[in-house]
């Protein structure tokens, strides 16, 4: 079986994010960018399956900017094959992502599309639920656990209630959800030899795709901010204060 | 103008979730459906016929319902949206697992995750973990939206809507349940809660975790959260997690217990009205959004708490 992995270029979780003083977005220059922690998740999991000899091949598509190469490059260090960069400069919304990859999948054939469950930038979280849709592909979103079988693939997905187990019938879309493994650091050596290994380029055009935005932007801004609070000396203080506050 | 919302159920008993998401529904604007899909969830369509502003409920009774897994969904609502100009879904797993997967058959972008809305294009949401809000002008014919139940008031009951019976199509379908692992707990839900007390990785095992967190919990009848390094090292499970990958909450009061505080953890608490935060480092950044901080060791200071509430 052939996977793909699709994964996103974002601002690293460790940067405090500013919103820029006109209200178009937020200052992404100068700030680290990383892999999308999820999709950081998807690779690993994809390299376990080939480890476990349940896959393949592992292609995996960035779209984004030339630099979301170096993303790419991060996934085949990690393990994965081959890559594909879909470059454009645009922000492409989740639905025009989902419309490339549905065009991809249709060339490469995988049995399984494992995308991250939220990209930390957007917070969107539609992407593997969109792409499942437009293939008609069953789902296992938010999973923590993949089991693959002979055709069909048992998920265990983390609901609002707890856990929840499905079984899904050839090829189908996963998305990762924080639990699901614990991702490895690329060894120098691997992270050399991923240098060797092929990213195929390729533009939005290639793949006709409809991928014209359909929201626009009419402000970005701080959220409001908490007034600061105060310290108390002990216990009986901190109970004196809520009582007073009425929240006990 | 007409709104389908997809109601949140059991197929007992119809979740508080819904009522908030009808609160922006009706904000929306138009004739008001909800949708019950389940299997044997006549009570829960009863209930919802009760929710003021509804115009009717929709029942669709099934087999393949009893989840409500987003094939079936889909393959149930996306005929019906010929009807509406709007789908509203709770921000639930629920939600987010299903509304997707319909506005890519409607070829539209989803709001994801509201927490406003002005008219019937603009929409405000959180984005970056809600270290930034946007406001968004969607130009698509039809809006799919999903809802932050924190950031609306549950529609209060008053109503008596009538209850349609709709068939629904009954697959099969390429995915299939197969079990489930269902706490059940006789405290509130997390995101409906008054009092959340939350612990973090400071409690350093499931046990300490359950005697220190809990006690204090059962004293304020209070819902228990826990941060995502609680929750990865196996002291409390999953669904505890409050976060910007977990739930979002907003009680009168939130106690986090040895809780550094990180961005993930404050997008999922930062709108509590009252937050308490009890560390020992004073330089925790819990302590920046803290209305009453304790500098304190947390095995000496919660038990005196507990003892003193
Ligand atoms: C993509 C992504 C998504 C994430 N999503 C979430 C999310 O939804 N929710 C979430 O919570 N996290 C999330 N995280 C993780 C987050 O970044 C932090 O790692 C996590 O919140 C830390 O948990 P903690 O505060 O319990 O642990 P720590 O950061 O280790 O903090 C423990 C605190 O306990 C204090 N302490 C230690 N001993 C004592 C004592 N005896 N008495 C009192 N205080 C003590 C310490 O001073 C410290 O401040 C996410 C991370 C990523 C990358
Ligand atoms: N531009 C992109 N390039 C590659 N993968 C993406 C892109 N945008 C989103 N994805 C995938 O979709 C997932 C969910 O993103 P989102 O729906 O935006 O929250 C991410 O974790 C990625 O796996």
């Amino acid at each position: 079986m052939k996977v793909l992995v699709p994964v996103k270029r974002v601002i690293d979780y460790n940067v405090k994010v500013r919103v820029k003083s006109d209200q178009s977005g937020v200052d992404l220059a100068n700030v680290k960018m990383s892999m999308n922690p999820f999709d950081e998740i998807s690779v690993e999991e994809a390299v376990r399956m080939k480890e476990a000899s349940s896959v393949e091949e592992i292609v995996v598509v960035s779209i984004g900017p030339q630099q979301a190469q170096e993303t790419i490059r991060t996934a085949l260090a990690m393990g994965a094959d081959r890559g594909i960069l879909v470059k454009t400069d645009d922000a492409v919304e989740p639905l025009g992502v989902a419309k490339i990859l549905a065009k991809i999948v249709e060339e490469e054939a995988p049995g399984l599309v494992i995308l991250g469950k939220q990209a930390i930038d957007d917070d969107c979280n539609q992407t593997g639920q969109m792409l499942a849709a437009l293939l008609g592909w069953p789902q296992g979103t938010f999973a923590s656990e993949v089991k693959a079988g002979d055709g069909a693939l048992q998920v265990t997905r983390e609901v609002d209630g707890g856990l929840q187990t499905l079984a899904l019938d050839g090829p189908a879309i996963v998305t990762t959800d924080l639990r699901l493994n614990e991702p490895r650091y690329a060894s120098l050596p691997n992270i050399m030899k991923a240098k060797k290994k092929p990213i195929d380029m390729k533009s939005p055009e290639d793949y006709g795709a409809d991928i014209a935005p359909r929201l626009t932007v009419v402000k970005v801004t701080e959220p409001p901010v908490r007034e600061a609070g105060e310290k108390v000396e002990d216990v009986t203080t901190l109970v004196e204060k809520l009582k007073t506050a009425g929240a006990v | 103008m007409a709104v389908l919302v997809i109601a949140e159920h059991d197929n007992a008993t119809l979740s508080d979730a819904t009522a908030k998401t009808l609160t922006a529904a009706l904000a929306f604007g138009g004739d008001v459906d909800i949708l019950v899909a389940g299997q044997g969830a006549d009570d829960v369509a009863a209930q919802a016929a009760t929710l003021s502003g509804v115009r009717k409920v929709l029942h669709a009774d099934g087999a393949a319902y009893d989840k409500q897994l987003a094939e079936a969904m889909e393959a149930l609502i996306v005929p019906m949206m010929d009807q509406y100009d709007a789908l509203f879904a709770a921000a639930s797993t629920m939600g987010k697992n299903v509304a997707p997967r319909i506005a890519a058959r409607l070829d539209v972008m989803q709001l994801s995750d509201i927490i406003g809305l002005e008219g019937q294009d603009t929409f405000v949401r959180p984005i970056y973990a809600g270290n930034a809000i946007v406001t968004v002008k969607s130009s698509d014919a039809k809006k799919v939206v999903t809802v932050r139940g924190t950031a609306f008031e549950a529609t209060a009951a008053g109503g008596n809507a009538a209850v349609e019976t709709i068939s629904a199509p009954e697959g099969p379908f390429k995915a299939a349940f197969v079990s489930e692992d269902v706490v059940e707990s006789d405290r509130p839900e997390l995101t409906a809660a008054k009092t959340v007390v939350s612990g973090g990785r400071a409690l350093g095992s499931e046990a300490e975790f359950q005697r220190i967190v809990v006690p204090l919990a059962d004293k304020l009848g209070a819902a228990i959260g826990a941060s995502r390094a609680a929750v990865d090292a196996g002291y409390a499970p999953n669904d505890y997690q409050v976060g910007q990958t977990g739930k979002i909450v907003a009680p009168e009061l939130y106690i986090a217990i040895g809780i550094s505080g990180a961005i993930q953890h404050l997008a999922g608490m930062k709108d509590s009205k009252i937050i308490v935060a009890i560390n020992k480092d004073e330089e925790a950044p819990i302590f920046q959004v803290a209305d009453y901080g304790l500098v304190a060791d947390l095995f000496n200071a919660v038990p005196e708490l507990t003892d003193a509430l």
